[in-house]
């Protein structure tokens, strides 16, 4: 894990910051409840954002809004929310052949595809779940195939996925469970061959990079010609050195134990998705060090996600796990869900409000890697924050303004 | 409360209290004394009383306007609030399937020859505070087929078969209405339509077969060797015009539901209007036609281009147009345990919370004809009702206890019960349910 950090806090600063030209709005926030999740909560609060950064924060006695600032106001603050993983942007609203772009059937096992190639910055249901408060999406390739792709980390702003991107590459996705499964003669037809292809495909991957590092080191001329290049085997060296976590999305018990001893055989940076039945290895997932993104807490129990239960976030949070809560990837209706009301129903199922709330904004951005940047309203951070009329988690309150980088992205009362 | 926990208790019972007294309690009136009751026909009541006596409520209201009977056992139930079993008039639980794709009208083919009983849906659906469904067969056909209304008699060991479930007539006859669909769902390949313009066409030329068929039966005159040999399509439909049975009606695109509205018209059938994602366009046309709509709200909009323009305001606008509004989970399009959070989502677009809540139970009774049996709580209604710790539009409110005609059927407080109520291992389905164009290999996936 700690190699995987430096790689991961090397790339956030070398990121890009969205557009220049974007960053000019100057805006104060007044809270009556501002949820920093850096330190207790403050009452009668202001956020001050300067050039797209929180230049300050704190009791609104204790701050001067500069001359010139915008005002807004709202009951309750809290930092942008993070969903810790969708489809959204890949996988259109409209469920049509033309806008879904979450998989390519035609091969199993296809790491080398970019979600930056595919991310949809123009969708609708980009906007929808933004204006609910979620302003960074970990999104990119749909569990579904072995590995089906890439994930990228977006604002959910931005004409093109350039202004949006906040970290182009993030994780390759790989899937153990029944949606892997092909009919027919095709590959993978059990879950012995998922993992037998897996490990095939990361050994072919160990060797291409030791036959890089040889010619690298080589004295004789002739041996100092690379092997051809590689996308796909490129891309599972990256896996391989830690650059990029495999997201290995498994619900089942033993799906779960496959992807743990997949980590620990490769040595690899892990993020297990989904983990329905996570509640019956906590002690396995806490000593492997590895995070979880929980599936949706009102995901349908059907087929691998069967025995999934609405208290498995306030159990793996319990034992110490680190997790962060996501919308999901959805086939049909809904086509997304809003990250909002997952974190909701698992403050209603055993943890805490502030618990809660961590697992859409400062846990999550832990977890992705961007915590320098989102996940907490902190001077020197990005000018992220969503807006509330009431508890955010009630159905009945209403996100009334979202701010990304310090401009006004949404203020109706959603 | 489940068969193990209960021998353990009357165990207990005949140790430690006598029989006659337990028996007294068991079949005396129950009083609940002291919560918040949501009768939802009448005002709140606070700190009130609700009195059943075997299957119907003999008494509610304030406290010092009830009488408690002598002989009742009374339950404290001070901070609770109560209201009525809560009515989905649109549920798929119990993996259905009704009619087969060799046709697409097959209003002969009934939802119940394929419930399972057993299928854990229920257990989750009496969770959420469920007690009537209305049991449907799915979309993927212009009529595929009856529908159920049954009663989630979950009682000690559990249904034995779906007869254990129906809510019957005077005559005890079996209540049910008929799925229809337009749209996109039902259309598909040859035999099925393939525009809106055969879908119609295709239903119109049903109809008339069907008046033609009763006019054949009605010239009989009773005399058996007259009579057109039986076909059930064709009875069933015309129950449907008769009025006997109601269509429950899969529709999202405003001029789908314009064109139920129109067949609704020329065959003088009763329909309720189900989904309605774009209600809201015609919401004036939908009240100047009686029409009630059974809406759904889910997370975002799409998913399918007829669902596309789905809002949260819909709720809002059709009441304000003046139209009957009630909700259906479409389980497991959206969990029966959670319910409420539909109310919820459709007041915070500014429906009124009073209509909000008739919603889940009243305005769906009616929907069902049921209306002087269930969906509120009022003298000589079945006992069906929920215990809860708080605003039932809370996230955070708990539905505690579920009774269905005077008996508990979930408690959140037993073990087993509480396993449906929150998930966990061994909570799963039994039987995938049939639905047009789900995709279960897909978790939630479609076609």
């Amino acid at each position: 894990m700690s190699h995987s950090n430096k790689i991961t806090l090397f790339l956030v600063v070398f990121t890009s910051l969205i557009g220049g030209s974007q960053l000019s709005a100057q805006v104060a926030i007044h809270g009556e409840t501002i949820y920093t999740m850096a330190g207790d909560p403050i009452k009668d609060g202001v956020v001050v954002v300067r050039d797209g950064k929180i230049s300050a924060i704190g009791r609104a006695d204790a701050i001067k809004i500069p001359e010139g600032f915008r005002l807004l106001n709202a009951k309750i603050v809290t930092p942008g929310l993070v969903d810790a993983h969708t489809s959204v942007g890949l996988s259109g609203m409209f469920n049509q052949e033309e806008d879904q772009d979450q998989f390519d059937r035609s091969e199993p096992i296809q790491p080398e595809l970019r979600a930056v190639d595919a991310y949809n910055s123009q969708e609708d249901l980009i906007a929808w779940v933004r204006s609910f408060g979620v302003t960074t999406i970990h999104t990119g390739h749909a569990p579904g195939e072995l590995i089906s792709g890439q994930t990228m980390i977006v604002k959910t702003t931005g004409t093109t996925v350039e202004e949006a991107a906040l970290f182009e590459a993030r994780a390759v996705a790989a899937t153990l469970s029944s949606l892997a499964r092909k009919s027919d003669s095709k590959s993978p037809g059990t879950r012995g061959k998922m993992v037998s292809m897996l490990r095939s495909e990361l050994i072919r991957a160990q060797e291409y990079t030791d036959k890089l590092s040889s010619t690298e080191n080589a004295d004789d001329d002739q041996e100092k010609t690379p092997p051809p290049r590689d996308l796909r085997l490129e891309t599972l060296a990256k896996v391989l050195s830690g650059e990029m976590p495999l997201m290995v999305t498994a619900n089942r018990t033993q799906d779960i134990a496959s992807a743990l001893r997949l980590a620990k055989e490769f040595d690899i940076t892990i993020w297990l998705d989904g983990a329905a039945e996570a509640y019956r290895l906590t002690e396995e997932i806490l000593a492997a060090g590895v995070p979880v993104l929980i599936h949706p807490t009102m995901a349908r129990p059907t087929s691998d996600l069967s025995n999934l239960s609405f208290e498995t976030a306030s159990k793996l949070v319990e034992a110490g796990i680190p997790v962060a809560l996501q919308s999901g990837y959805e086939a049909y209706v809904p086509k997304t869900r809003v990250v909002l009301f997952e974190a909701g129903m698992a403050a209603a199922n055993g943890l805490t409000f502030e618990q809660a709330l961590a697992t859409i904004t400062i846990d999550a951005a832990r977890i992705l890697g961007i915590q320098e940047r989102v996940g907490s309203l902190e001077v020197g951070k990005d000018g992220d924050l969503a807006m509330y009329d009431g508890d955010p988690f009630e159905y009945t309150s209403h996100c009334t303004g979202v701010i990304i980088n310090g401009q006004v992205v949404s203020d109706s009362k959603q | 409360m489940r068969l193990r926990t209960r021998l353990i208790l009357s165990l207990a019972g005949c140790l430690f209290i006598s029989g006659l007294e337990r028996t007294a309690f068991a079949d005396g009136p129950k009083a609940f004394v002291g919560a918040r009751i949501l009768p939802i026909e009448g005002e709140p009541i606070e700190a009130g009383v609700l009195v059943v006596e075997g299957k119907r409520i003999v008494a509610v209201g304030a406290a010092d306007q009830v009488k408690v009977p002598a002989n009742a056992e009374q339950i404290d139930v001070k901070g609770r609030v109560i209201m009525p079993g809560l009515i989905c008039t649109h549920s798929h639980i119990g993996g259905v399937g009704a009619a087969d794709g060799s046709g697409p009208i097959q209003p002969g083919v009934r939802v119940f020859d394929s419930i399972n009983v057993q299928d854990s849906g229920f257990r989750r659906a009496l969770a959420g505070g469920l007690t009537t469904l209305n049991i449907m067969p799915g979309s993927g056909h212009l009529s595929s087929g009856q529908t159920s209304y049954v009663k989630l008699r979950f009682f000690d060991s559990g249904p034995r078969q779906v007869e254990d479930l129906f809510i019957r007539d005077r005559d005890n006859r079996y209540l049910g209405g008929l799925k229809m669909a337009n749209g996109t769902n039902s259309m598909r390949d040859s035999p099925f339509p393939g525009t809106r313009g055969k879908s119609a066409y295709l239903v119109r030329q049903k109809f008339i077969e069907a008046r033609e068929y009763q006019a054949k039966v009605d010239g009989a005159k009773d005399d058996p060797t007259k009579m057109p040999p039986r076909d059930l399509h064709l009875e069933t439909l015309v129950e449907v015009m008769k009025g006997t049975r109601i269509v429950h009606h899969h529709t999202h695109r405003h001029d789908d539901i314009m064109t139920v509205l129109r067949l609704s018209r020329e065959f003088g059938f009763r329909v309720v209007l189900h989904h309605v994602s774009e209600g809201w366009k015609v919401a004036d046309q939908i009240a100047a036609a009686g029409a009630p709509c059974s809406m759904i709200l889910v997370d975002s909009p799409g998913g399918k281009l007829e669902a596309r323009y789905l809002r949260f305001e819909t709720g809002r606008i059709l009441e304000e147009a003046g139209v009957r509004v009630a909700f259906h989970t479409d389980d497991l399009i959206t969990d029966s345990r959670y319910f409420f959070r539909m109310a919820a989502l459709a007041v915070r677009a500014g429906m009124s919370r009073e209509k909000a809540l008739e919603g889940l139970t009243l305005a769906g009774a009616e929907m069902l004809d049921l209306q002087d049996r269930v969906g509120s709580l009022r003298v000589g209604k079945d006992a069906d009702f929920i215990i809860l710790d708080g605003d039932p539009l809370s996230i955070y409110s708990k539905v505690l206890e579920t009774w269905v005609e005077g008996q508990r059927t979930f408690d959140r407080s037993d073990p087993d019960d509480y396993l449906y109520a929150v998930g966990g291992f061994g909570a799963g389905y039994d039987i995938t349910p049939y639905l047009c164009c789900y995709d279960d290999s897909q978790t939630g996936g479609a076609k």
